[in-house]
């Protein structure tokens, strides 16, 4: 499968998803995250049928603390969505693609 | 319309997948729904496995699931990552509906959907979720490094994630209604030695505390009633797991507690064709080993039943022969 989806740091935060014209969605995850890897390929489908309205972004929580600490993440996966640099929706573990696919509705 | 397959199996933890085991090596091309997040069951959020027989060093939970998916795969079974959104159970043919809009069919369906994670049924607990209440320890202990937390719960899986939890944050206190653990002896020995684990006996969780963040608990002594609070910035919870019996509601004959009722030693439902296995029927156990025991048990009555409706065909067909057999 191709790569749909980016990938943020600390250092590209700024310019990446704060300053983004489009929403972005950042999944907060992490290597030995099991519902993370699960949930991974869905967002991968999401980002490529829906490309043009909503930018999905993978930050890894272990590599980045800074922003996953800056967005009060306590869990893993949280999926955050910023539009104009404030987050206007989080959701809180993986779930099935029709059910982010309605929780995302708004943005898509 | 879809073929009709021999065998539908919905879930994929260690019942599952030992049901598929069997029935893939009884020639019956299992179909399975792993479900898209979900596949692997509980297990994949555990650490350590020390009590799975055949592992003397131990393994972890997600790699034990992958051998059994794997083996699974070998022997033929088709493995399918979607979600069983609706099921028509009555008739001699099953339909299964899953999340991509797709209806299959089956002359058997093997329910193995587990059980999902008990909440304490707290306004704020939930509202606190992701920050600060916490289903996984695995996942999100990472994130209490130096801090100061709970888990609520006595059993095998507080008490691990308590030991595991250790490694991160700075104490951990485990919060329990009664005054001794419920834990196997080996993992409560090891957590009433690991000295930042303390204890909070009698007590449950009245409330979480906390705007945006926990902050604390309210702990509500079960012999006094008296409250008191307790500073923490994390709560796992793990007090228990409630049967995922919601998509066969109505259909298959369920107990009070909503696990699948199934007669006597068998994994029979009250519906013929339609079997139950692991932690979806078992108020008792509820290890791997005791799923996947009673997976295999699962596929060898749907063979039985399979072989039934064979013979009943057969029947219907030479009716004449019979009679003057």
């Amino acid at each position: 499968m191709g790569q749909s989806t980016i990938t943020v740091t600390d250092a590209s935060f700024d310019t990446d998803v704060i300053k983004s014209d489009k929403p972005v969605l950042v999944d907060y995850w992490a290597e030995w995250c099991g519902p993370c890897r699960m949930v991974a390929p869905i967002l991968e489908e999401i980002a490529a049928e829906h490309a043009e309205k909503l930018t999905i972004a993978k930050l890894n929580v272990d590599e980045n603390p800074k922003a996953a600490a800056m967005a009060g993440v306590t869990s893993i996966p949280t999926l955050a969505v910023y539009q104009g640099g404030e987050v206007v929706k989080m959701i809180v573990g993986a779930k099935p693609k029709q059910s982010l696919l309605s929780d995302l509705a708004d943005f898509i | 319309m879809s073929e009709i397959r021999d065998v539908i199996i919905i879930g994929s933890g260690p019942a599952g997948f030992t049901a598929a085991v069997y029935t893939a090596r009884a020639n019956l091309a299992p179909l399975m729904f792993e479900g898209s997040v979900t596949a692997g069951g509980a297990l994949m959020n555990t650490t350590e496995v020390e009590n799975y027989p055949g592992f003397a060093e131990g393994i972890m939970g997600p790699a034990l699931m992958e051998q059994m998916r794997q083996q699974a795969v070998r022997f033929g079974a088709e493995i399918v990552s979607d979600d069983v959104v609706s099921v028509d159970l009555t008739g001699e043919v099953k339909q299964v509906t899953v999340g991509s809009g797709s209806t299959h069919r089956a002359k058997s369906v093997i329910l193995a959907m587990g059980s999902g994670y008990r909440e304490l049924g707290l306004e704020n607990e939930k509202r606190l979720s992701g920050r600060g209440v916490s289903w996984c320890a695995t996942c999100d202990g990472f994130f209490f490094r130096g801090q100061d937390i709970a888990v609520v719960g006595g059993g095998d899986s507080a008490i691990e994630e308590a030991t595991f939890l250790t490694k991160f944050a700075n104490t951990v206190t485990v919060v329990h209604r009664r005054d001794q653990l419920r834990a196997s002896k080996i993992m409560a020995d090891r957590a009433q030695a690991n000295d930042k684990i303390r204890f909070a006996w009698n007590s449950e969780v009245a409330d979480v505390l906390g705007d945006d963040k926990v902050s604390g608990l309210r702990l509500r002594d079960t012999a006094t009633g008296s409250e008191r609070d307790i500073d923490v910035t994390g709560l796992f919870v793990a007090i228990g797991h409630d049967p995922r019996s919601e998509l066969v509601k109505g259909q298959v004959d369920l107990d009070d507690e909503g696990y699948v009722l199934v007669q006597g030693r068998s994994t029979l439902t009250n519906v013929p064709g339609v079997f139950a296995c692991g932690d979806l029927v078992d108020h008792t156990y509820r290890q791997a080993i005791t799923a996947a025991g009673s997976g295999c048990a699962a596929a060898l009555d749907a063979e039985r039943h399979l072989a039934s409706l064979d013979d009943a065909a057969l029947a219907d067909k030479r009716p004449l022969a019979d009679a003057t057999a």
